[in-house]
């Protein structure tokens, strides 16, 4: 973090002079200005993106590891005394925070929405239902299921690592192609500014060769070229980034559960100070890219 | 100051100097003559390090070319002041900046060289013409104002590639002085040129010395000028 302010103190130092033996470039330097403000907008999704997905990935690690469920599916005349068998051990199990049998008006409440509010339970043979909540250590799931299968025959354990596992797989992938944007956008402007400083080193090949001439040395030279290019994207990125914060602000948030992911699509908390490292950042690339460029074309010359 | 030694240029395969060995000694002024396209102003280059012999060597200070880096190339035309014929310039700044501009890509500042500018651009007659621009001047202006800008750092060597050329006469006359009054003040200087009455003119004011660039080598020209 150290290096910014650094290379910031330098591409702002104020040397009027300096500054005005490379003339003015109206129409590019607008382009440099718009396409830094751009790509500092795609990072502010970008990293929204990555910040979303990262904490969907862990909430569903966290949450869903911790919890399982246990069904026991017996003849009607077992259940009550095979679900009192299994909440026994549940009680004497290393790990399971509490145990609980759902009620006939919960499991209801579940079935609902596929076989509609009217149908009479009591009528079918519904599996008894037991939430379990581990403890932050976890429970030994495959010693529970040898102890269910001894004494609870109608017993089956879901610990919910079947389906947890490629959500979770899901979300860390998307966090990646989260940052792999970022790294991608950060390229893109390296690549952008090359160009810019390349044509406008180009452009001014007779001011670098007075400059020469009268005994100018290369870093005074690629100095105006640099502090230029640079707060062109400080500047860019900065209103970009600006423009990108106030619409992952008016995204539309909140909802349940289930639409967690679209809603959740924003900043929370310190995670808002996060975008305003894109500016500076462009400015670093800014500086590294015109900085090269310079060097290169000015070994070039005599 | 500057010592050519065996020194042969060629560009792509053609040899275009060869075999040159040359002294310019301290505060010594010399012509360098020669047909168009003779090398002068290849010679010139290799004089300032803008070009690296292809054999032979070149010291400038007593510095080796090849050995400098960018920088003390840089370094060395501090010490160098060069005129081009044809004197580019920065076209978004006045003409006071631009002979100003050695000074300010040294680091010195300005203002402290403020009476020396002013001094400056009366002694070449461009006080009125200040705040012009370069597109502005006519070309003996131009020349005065490159001369201005070379000799602004007080330089040991001037070099000057044919800096009479594109005016008439009188302003001829007016340039060269100048250049005759910096030689009195102890400068080395090294004027490239076709004009063999410029280098008459020259020699009722100051011991000068003629080289002749003739079938890519370079001789002592006679007294017969």
């Amino acid at each position: 973090m150290k290096i910014f302010p650094e290379f910031l103190r330098r591409a702002l130092q104020v040397d009027a002079q300096a500054d005005r033996v490379v003339p003015p470039s109206g129409f590019t330097a607008q382009l440099t200005l718009f396409a830094a403000g751009a790509m500092a907008f795609l990072a502010v999704f970008a990293l929204a993106l990555s910040l979303a997905a990262g904490r969907l990935a862990e909430q569903w690690g966290d949450e869903l590891a911790r919890s399982a469920t246990i069904r026991i599916a017996a003849p009607v005349e077992q259940q009550q005394a095979q679900t009192d068998a299994a909440l026994r051990i549940l009680e004497t199990t290393r790990g399971v925070a509490s145990a609980r049998a759902l009620t006939d008006a919960e499991q209801a409440a579940l079935l609902a929405p596929w076989f509609g509010a009217e149908l009479a339970l009591d009528a079918l043979p519904v599996p008894q239902l037991i939430e379990v909540i581990e403890t932050s250590e976890g429970m030994d799931a495959a010693g529970l299921r040898l102890r269910l299968a001894a004494e609870v025959p109608g017993a089956v354990l879901d610990d919910h690592s079947r389906w947890r596992a490629p959500l979770v797989k899901a979300a860390s992938r998307l966090r990646l192609l989260g940052w792999a944007s970022i790294i991608l956008i950060a390229a893109v402007t390296a690549a952008m500014v090359t160009l810019a400083a390349n044509a406008a080193l180009a452009a001014n090949a007779q001011v670098i060769a007075v400059l020469r001439l009268v005994g100018a040395k290369d870093d005074y030279i690629a100095q105006a070229f640099i502090r230029r290019f640079t707060l062109r994207a400080l500047f860019g990125a900065g209103t970009g980034m600006g423009l990108g914060m106030i619409a992952v602000l008016f995204l539309p948030s909140g909802g349940d559960e289930t639409a967690s992911f679209l809603t959740g699509l924003g900043f929370h908390g310190a995670h808002w100070l996060m975008p305003l490292l894109i500016p500076p950042l462009a400015a670093g690339v800014a500086f590294v890219a015109t900085r090269l460029a310079a060097r290169r074309t000015l070994e070039g010359l005599s | 100051m500057i010592d050519l030694e065996n020194v042969a240029y060629s560009y792509s395969g053609a040899e275009l100097l060869s075999d040159i060995s040359l002294k310019l000694a301290p505060g010594s002024f010399h012509f360098l003559t020669g047909p168009s396209g003779s090398g002068k102003t290849t010679l010139m280059k290799l004089c300032y390090g803008a070009l690296l012999p292809t054999a032979g060597h070149v010291r400038l200070f007593d510095a080796d070319v090849r050995t400098l880096t960018r920088d003390d190339v840089a370094q060395l035309r501090r010490r160098v002041g060069v005129v081009h014929q044809d004197c580019q310039f920065l076209d978004h700044l006045s003409v006071a900046e631009n002979i100003a501009l050695p000074l300010h890509v040294a680091g010195r500042s300005a203002d402290a060289a403020g009476e020396d500018l002013d001094d400056l651009m009366h002694w070449v007659g461009l006080t009125e013409r200040a705040a012009a621009l370069p597109a502005e001047l006519s070309g003996g202006e131009r020349q005065r104002a490159a001369l201005a800008r070379a000799v602004i750092m007080s330089p040991d060597v001037i070099l000057a590639d044919e800096p009479t050329g594109n005016v008439d006469w009188d302003m001829s006359q007016r340039l060269l002085r100048l250049l005759i009054e910096l030689n009195r003040m102890g400068k080395t200087v090294l004027i490239a040129t076709h004009d063999l009455s410029l280098i008459r003119a020259t020699k009722a004011h100051v011991q000068a010395r003629v080289l002749r660039i003739a079938s890519r080598r370079i001789q002592l020209a006679g007294a017969d000028l």
